[in-house]
């Protein structure tokens, strides 16, 4: 450096810029690094930071659309715990969660590891495989409505002419089977999701690693159990990292499908806040219904992340 | 292409307002541009998209110039789904900017009481002027002191069933009473066609059903001190009951999970034969009489008749959607928007709109009753003074918020939905009730 600084001082160059006090100080490294962050920075901060500590503040006032509201402690979370729809709706937002995500993680690894073997079509196959989770899910699940629609229904209609029925099934008017439909749409959503991030995961493993197992006699089971699955084992737990989060905090699917209905037999966390939030302007509860779901999914992360981490370490 | 430097670009915006302030009209035009502050000055109105598509088209094609050529500014009619306008109305509010005019449902006025402005000298006047509001329009627009919207209409809601398909079990009057009304379903399901009904959470054929079914049996939310809840009583315990029988009897059981839209394809594909709907699927069916057709042949318009629901040991009630326009607090057109309210609620510019609606929905103001559309179209007369006989849920206390909590949170319909569901009626009834209770005790 002191020698390129000796040659400019002896030699200057008439056409070069003048240097500001800006262009001297993103010199700096630590500066330019700041500056060069601070994009994201603004962005986490307007559109994650802003709306969380606004929720939290909105949670312990009686605030109402139009009105700012006064303080009043954690009484809209005491309300909580007393309401009877509420806690159908924590139970509801577990079973769902726990239900899809399991399901998803299933169907989606199978899904996984068809995709990677070699066929013919299979490039077309890969992205047609996509397809629900790139449609709008509003969209898809109008459809899914009309599949499951009480008169309408084409999935009764072929049930009943292929003998399989002999009435009708009220897909979305019996508590339970609500559930399993949206359920059942929501796997269907999310499959893709899963398949296409865990053929990712699989592709990076060595074929070499396999043929060695195939060689020393492990079953295909074998191979699945020792060679594939430990190391597929981190891009799965992001997968479902992201997956539950998503799930647990689902809105649009069971909005448009149920309402939350009958009977709140499908009623999740999101739907009731936004009922109570929206619906009757009551944004302090609706915020705290809200909120509630943080610290359950604080703790997913944590567990899995602290998981994820062990498992890289080793 | 001719480059543009900063400097040269804040002197050509510059130009377009300096020249509107200091050279007129003349100026402007030698500017080639609109002055920055003439742009945006006019009244932005945000309304559903409305179930009558023709009104949509006359507003936007007829009534929007008119405005323009009678008020002299521009109007700009917005046109949402239905579902999302609460969240627009929220969104506008709490941000601050929004439609100067919002068409609100229900008793959205006194959700947001504190973000509207004070219209008691235009209500007022409408009112006197076009024969004074319905009592519903009054509750949910008046918080009892002053007027914090404009009522606009009021959507009625009646049974639409099918003349023959009744005259077929021996019914060719419309039951009067519940008792009459299960024991034609019962007949009427054994052959196919049930009723139908939503009890599903909908916003509209699902309240508007359920609430005037609870008053009829003599069962309310609340005495009219706002205060006590008197849910729980024997008259909704028997209401209960009596739903359960007439559901499993009568009623199409996918009705659970229907939506607003789910009862007019029903009826309209002919696998239902009586529903609580507004004019909407008669309207549709009479557009289009060569889609929608009987089993015959003939067109189902001419086998359809509108009746109020029946009536209840403690009398026979409705419940009919109130819309009216709520001027925003927020809003820096508000001397223009009031002209606009004015303009638009008068009888000769409202009359072009009512005429659109076909009786789909009634003016707010009791003057609509004798208007000539009525002689049109004899099927369309029950509508007519539908509204006199409405009440609003939170009776018989005021239509206030807790009123709305209830009603968004769909207490009454899912007391009923849960006893349907094998829930015992005195269970469903104090789980409604206690719910009630922790509305009024907040």
């Amino acid at each position: 450096m002191a020698v390129s600084y000796s040659l400019a001082q002896r030699r200057p160059y008439a056409g070069a810029p003048r240097r500001g006090p800006v262009t001297r100080l993103l010199e700096d490294e630590r500066w330019l690094a700041a500056a060069l962050l601070l994009p994201t920075l603004v962005l986490l901060a307007l559109f994650i930071a802003y709306p969380f500590v606004k929720g939290i503040e909105l949670s312990v006032t009686d605030a109402k659309v139009g009105v700012p509201g006064n303080f009043v402690g954690l009484d809209n979370f005491r309300a909580l715990a007393n309401d009877s729809i509420f806690r159908v709706a924590v139970w509801n937002t577990f079973v769902y969660t726990a239900v899809t995500t399991v399901l998803k993680l299933a169907l989606g690894l199978w899904l996984a590891l068809l995709l990677n073997r070699h066929f013919r079509g299979k490039a077309l196959t890969r992205a047609f495989v996509l397809l629900p989770f790139i449609i709008p899910t509003v969209l898809s699940t109008f459809a899914w409505k009309w599949m499951f629609d009480p008169t309408f229904s084409v999935i009764n209609w072929t049930l009943f002419r292929l003998g399989l029925i002999t009435g009708r099934i009220n897909w979305l008017s019996d508590p339970t089977l609500a559930m399993v439909s949206v359920i059942i749409v929501n796997v269907w959503r999310g499959v893709p999701f899963y398949a296409i991030s865990l053929l990712a995961g699989l592709q990076t493993i060595s074929p070499e690693l396999q043929e060695a197992a195939a060689i020393d006699g492990a079953r295909p089971w074998q191979r699945f159990r020792y060679v594939t699955w430990p190391l597929l084992l981190p891009v799965t737990m992001v997968v479902v990292l992201f997956s539950v989060i998503q799930t647990f905090a689902d809105f649009q699917l069971v909005y448009v499908l149920t309402g939350g209905g009958p009977a709140n037999a499908t009623q999740l966390f999101a739907t009731y806040a936004y009922q109570i939030g929206v619906g009757t302007g009551l944004l302090s509860q609706g915020a705290a219904v809200s909120l509630a779901m943080f610290p359950v999914l604080l703790l997913v992360v944590i567990v899995q992340l602290l998981y994820i981490r062990r498992v890289e370490t080793h | 292409m001719a480059r543009i430097g900063r400097r040269k670009l804040f002197k050509l915006t510059g130009a377009g307002a300096l020249a509107a302030r200091t050279g007129g009209i003349a100026a402007i035009l030698a500017a080639g541009r609109a002055p920055a502050y003439a742009q945006g000055v006019g009244v932005h109105w945000l309304r559903w998209n409305d179930f009558i598509p023709a009104s949509d088209v006359l507003l936007k094609n007829e009534i929007a110039p008119a405005a323009e050529k009678a008020l002299g500014f521009k109007l700009n009619i917005e046109m949402i789904n239905g579902n999302d306008l609460q969240a627009r109305t929220t969104a506008a509010i709490q941000s601050g900017s929004g439609p100067d005019v919002i068409c609100g449902l229900n008793n959205w006025p006194q959700l947001y009481a504190e973000s509207v402005v004070d219209v008691s000298d235009l209500a007022e006047e409408l009112g006197k002027a076009q024969g004074g509001f319905y009592e519903e329009s009054k509750v949910v627009a008046n918080d009892g002191k002053k007027w914090i919207a404009v009522p606009w209409c009021v959507l009625g809601a009646m049974v639409v069933y099918r003349k023959s398909w009744f005259d077929e079990i021996g019914v060719t009057k419309f039951p009067e009473t519940w008792e009459q009304y299960r024991e034609a379903g019962k007949k009427l399901k054994a052959k196919g066609r049930p009723l139908g009904q939503t009890l599903g959470h909908t916003f509209g054929d699902a309240p508007t059903f359920t609430y005037p079914y609870l008053w009829s049996w003599g069962g309310k939310e609340v005495e009219a001190d706002g205060k006590t809840v008197v849910l729980d009583s024997k008259a909704a315990v028997d209401s209960v009951k009596f739903m359960t029988g007439f559901w499993k009897d009568a009623h199409d059981e996918g009705g659970l999970a229907w939506d607003d839209t789910s009862n007019n394809r029903a009826f309209l594909s002919g696998t239902i034969s009586a529903t609580l709907n507004g004019a909407s699927i008669y309207l549709l069916a009479k557009i289009k009489p060569d889609t929608y057709q009987t089993e015959k042949g003939t067109p189902m318009f001419e086998d359809m008749l509108h009746s109020p629901l029946p009536r209840g040991p403690a009398g026979q009630f409705g419940y009919h959607l109130p819309m009216s326009n709520m001027l925003m607090g927020y809003s820096k057109n508000q001397k223009a928007a009031r002209e606009f309210l004015r303009w638009i609620t008068s009888k000769e510019v409202y009359q072009k709109w009512f005429d659109s609606q076909q009786g789909y929905s009634v003016g707010a103001t009791t003057v609509w009753e004798s208007d000539p559309l009525w002689k049109k179209d004899p099927i369309m007369l029950p509508f007519r003074a539908a509204a006199r006989a409405g009440r609003f849920p939170g009776f018989a206390g005021p239509a206030d918020r807790k009123a709305a909590e209830g009603l968004s949170k769909y207490l009454i319909t899912d007391m009923y939905a849960k006893a349907v569901q094998g829930m015992p009626a005195e269970d469903a009834v104090k789980w409604a009730h206690e719910e009630f209770v922790k509305i009024h005790a907040a």
